[in-house]
């Protein structure tokens, strides 16, 4: 049943991205980065945590999750050390996924040859 | 063949592509569907070794591995140019934005090319997700106090 959530959560949130990209002119980089900022204010307002306890991968894969792990970061991080938690706490729940894809891309561009991007 | 304007509208509309909408939006919830499932196989075989929060940072980082292949074969570009936000939404399409100009861009050298433009798309999204969470770090914290 998780996995079926997975799916259509995911899903659906990609849909509205796709209607985004159809019926407006927005970029696909302004809609990533209308995505993680919506994430950070539906967790702000506590919209997201029960989506993801329902969807799991669903709601944390898409960029709306990446948002919500700033947020959550960044009430942890004020939980633990007060007012110097707002500097820290977000990037240090986001470090994995950004690290990853650094480390990841510059191995890319080591094995790998330029081609057309598009 | 004589035609007023109402049948001929008719016909124009009937020889005009279909929008292409809907079939977006399929292959959007398809592909994007299909990478969060294959997320959620990843996130419960971490969970059998890990905790929630560690099991979920490996499943980011085994998707943008993936990605980062893919990007690097080409293939994630091909698969883009049809599933449109379903490629681009999830973490993988973060992956993508990070790997495709720091493949690009080396011909222009690893600081000037790769360097400087490795985060060509993905650095307003860390700056401005960023900038949201400290934002709200500091209204949390406000509410807290009072």
């Amino acid at each position: 049943m998780n996995y079926l959530w997975a799916f259509v959560v995911g899903g659906l949130i990609c849909v509205l991205g796709q209607l985004l990209l159809d019926y407006t002119s927005l970029t696909p980089a302004r809609i990533l980065t209308g995505y993680v900022v919506s994430g950070v204010v539906l967790s702000a307002v506590g919209a997201y945590k029960p989506l993801v306890t329902f969807a799991g991968a669903g709601a944390s894969v898409p960029l709306l999750g990446f948002g919500h792990l700033l947020a959550q970061g960044v009430e942890r991080a004020v939980d633990e050390i007060g007012l110097p938690g707002i500097f820290t706490g977000g990037l240090t729940a986001a470090a994995g996924g950004i690290t990853a894809s650094l480390v990841f891309a510059i191995l890319c561009a080591l094995i790998g040859k330029s081609r057309d991007q598009s | 063949m004589k035609l007023d304007p109402k049948q001929y509208n008719k016909m124009v509309r009937r020889a005009a592509p279909r929008s292409p909408v809907l079939k977006d939006c399929l292959w959007a919830f398809f592909v994007g569907g299909t990478i969060c499932l294959l997320g959620e196989g990843l996130r419960n075989l971490y969970l059998i070794w890990y905790d929630q929060e560690l099991a979920g940072t490996l499943t980011s980082i085994s998707l943008i591995f993936l990605a980062a292949v893919c990007t690097m074969l080409g293939w994630y570009q091909k698969l883009g140019a049809k599933a449109g936000a379903g490629s681009l939404v999830p973490i993988t399409g973060f992956a993508n934005s990070v790997v495709s100009p720091a493949v690009e861009f080396k011909a222009e050298g690893w600081v000037t090319g790769v360097g400087a433009r490795i985060f060509a798309i993905a650095g307003p999204v860390i700056a401005f997700g960023t900038l949201a969470s400290w934002v709200w770090g500091f209204l949390y914290w406000a509410m807290n106090k009072g």
